[in-house]
């Protein structure tokens, strides 16, 4: 063994070690978000809330739309109401669970569309600097200045009640927050080695941006995106709730909350039931970005 | 021997908040099948150099005048398409730090085949083969595992090879090496040097090595270039200027090292520190810290002495040599 060159030693150790290491990066996210459980039980009720939503019409539940004077106001768990119904004597259940179908849309699309808008802008932002980052980080900060909910009002006032109108407000708040995010995270990357090592071998800007950029900046952006989707779920709420989002009589939990406030006195359990949905899957969708943002923090 | 690269009268400087004449006047070639040393301390514009030879310097803060010729081409005068394809094709560089230099998002194999595809048009099957391929030229152990292997999931010995592969991926003729071993403990240094000397020779390429170290100098180059405050003061080949050095900076430099010094006694070390470079140098940048100086040494810019075949000096005190 001592007459063998250092070099084939090492060599020889190396070949005989195990390259456990060859999981890929997603793969290993996946196995550390799987080990945590609070991440775990929040993920799994989205997805029952999920599924509920979208299996609505084949569950065998009420019409959600369909009333009764005389059943007006029942308490949880009124046999045929498990919970309840509401002060026009449509059934809970099926409302909530219709209602799921456009509060989760109106919830989640804004923070996708303010997802792909917000990063385009701060990666140009960040990356090519100079004057373009200052015309686009000013015009930023204008919308910035005022309170998203505000702001969202304001928007959502001008342009109209209903449910687009609503998401593009909804848009228009949290664009300037998440270009933010990316134009900063970007500003770190760019003056990295492999930025250079890049453009040494010969990489475009449009190269460098879409794959070096990217790559290295979309896990910070993402876990911030997602941790909006809870702001984005009360906004839309609270803009229904407002009149401003959805119409009577359609189910969407902002508007139920709204109609039910007058019956908290005579059945404050039932008239909860749509804000404790809009509860858990905020905090569902925050815990679940909380331990996204630890399980892709690998490197350290 | 055909000259690579031929960069004469190059100056650059800084602009912004600062000025500064990073690099005066300096002229130096590069010949087919050669490896040259920029050789110098911190500061001193040897980085700078190579960035300027691809053109990787900030456009809006740098003003470049001089001439840079590539094999036969303008490199100052080059458009973007055209530099795109001349990185990493013709002129390819490794960088110091091997962990910083490697996206950390991709794996190796991702990395290398995305060279590949983008300048040689091949398909991404055909860049991963050469991405393995490339490996095994660097030798590293397991080169199929380790395709898919993230930068961080490799020692800083093997993510310097990896950084190899990447660089060498095109075969380029050129190989700009910007301190690739400082970052290395002793022993993977010598071993990352004897690699990149085999692979010189085996693919036939020119090669820029720059490093403040003159034992790795001596381990690699075929001639030396001694660079001090932006210019060059002593070229000539590695064994002239180890033995007899002419500049006072080129010998300092060589007493300074561990390498010949007796036990017992201290280190000859040159005194004071390299000049600001805020304002174009109008003498000898060196006469406040030379020991040899003499008051025509501040008048004005010491002439470019040839001191034998292939070797010159900036010093007023330089005469032929004779050669050893």
């Amino acid at each position: 063994m001592s007459d063998l060159p250092l070099s084939a030693t090492t060599d020889a150790v190396l070949q005989a070690a195990p390259a456990t290491k060859a999981r890929g990066y997603w793969t290993t996210v996946g196995r550390r978000i799987l080990r945590d459980k609070v991440s775990m039980a929040c993920a799994i009720v989205l997805l029952l809330i999920f599924a509920s939503a979208v299996l609505a019409p084949w569950l065998g539940l009420e019409d959600p739309y369909k009333g009764s004077m005389i059943r007006r106001l029942r308490h949880i768990g009124t046999s045929g109401y498990p919970l309840g119904t509401d002060e026009l004597g449509r059934d809970m259940l099926a409302r909530l669970i219709y209602g799921g179908r456009l509060s989760l849309v109106i919830g989640i699309l804004p923070v996708i569309l303010a997802f792909c808008i917000g990063t385009s802008l701060g990666l140009v932002a960040g990356y090519i600097g100079g004057r373009i980052n200052t015309a686009i980080m000013r015009t930023i900060d204008v919308f910035y200045a005022f309170p998203s909910v505000l702001l969202a009002i304001a928007i959502s006032g001008a342009l109209g009640a209903g449910i687009v109108n609503s998401i593009v407000s909804l848009t228009v708040v949290f664009v300037p927050q998440i270009t933010r995010v990316a134009e900063s995270v970007t500003t770190g990357v760019r003056n990295m080695d492999f930025v250079e090592a890049a453009r040494a071998s010969g990489a475009g800007p449009f190269t460098i941006m879409r794959v070096h950029i990217l790559g290295n900046v979309l896990g910070a952006i993402f876990v911030y995106a997602t941790s909006l989707i809870s702001v984005s779920m009360i906004l839309a709420a609270g803009l229904s709730f407002l009149g401003l989002g959805t119409k009577p009589p359609e189910p969407e939990w902002g508007l139920m909350l709204n109609t039910l406030r007058t019956a908290i006195y005579v059945n404050p359990w039932v008239a909860a039931l749509p804000g404790a949905m809009i509860f858990a899957v905020s905090i569902c969708f925050n815990l679940l970005s909380d331990g996204l943002r630890s399980a892709m923090d690998i490197r350290n | 021997m055909t000259k690579l690269v031929e960069i004469s009268g190059l100056n650059i400087r800084f602009t912004g908040e600062r000025t500064v004449y990073a690099v005066n006047d300096l002229n130096v070639s590069l010949g087919d099948g050669e490896v040259l040393g920029l050789l110098g301390e911190s500061g001193s514009g040897k980085s700078v150099t190579l960035r300027a030879l691809m053109r990787l310097l900030p456009k809006k803060r740098t003003q470049i005048t001089g001439s840079v010729n590539v094999m036969g081409r303008d490199v100052l005068a080059m458009n973007d398409e055209e530099l795109s394809s001349f990185r990493g094709q013709t002129v390819s560089m490794i960088f110091q730090e091997p962990a910083l230099a490697l996206d950390p998002v991709y794996t190796i194999g991702a990395q290398i085949a995305e060279s590949v595809v983008r300048h040689e048009g091949k398909s991404h099957a055909e860049g991963r083969a050469r991405a393995l391929e490339m490996l095994d030229v660097v030798r590293i152990p397991s080169a199929k595992r380790r395709l898919d292997a993230y930068p961080h999931e490799m020692s800083g010995g093997m993510r310097q090879r990896a950084m190899i592969a990447l660089a060498l991926a095109c075969r380029p003729k050129i190989l700009l090496a910007d301190e690739p071993t400082t970052a290395l403990d002793a022993t993977v240094q010598i071993q990352i040097l004897l690699l990149l000397r085999e692979l010189q020779r085996e693919f036939g390429m020119s090669v820029i090595f720059v490093t403040h170290d003159i034992g790795v100098a001596i381990e690699i180059c075929d001639r030396v270039a001694v660079m001090y405050a932006g210019q060059i003061v002593e070229q000539g080949t590695l064994r002239d200027i180890v033995r007899t050095p002419v500049h006072p900076y080129a010998r300092g430099l060589l007493a300074s090292t561990t390498h010949g010094a007796k036990r017992g006694a201290r280190l000859e070390t040159i005194p004071g520190t390299p000049p600001s470079l805020a304002e174009k140098p109008q003498n000898c940048s060196f006469a406040p810290r030379c020991r040899l100086a003499e008051p025509r040494c501040l008048e004005k810019l010491p002439p470019n002495v040839e001191v034998g075949p292939g070797r010159a000096a900036r010093c007023v005190l330089a005469g032929p040599v004779p050669a050893s």
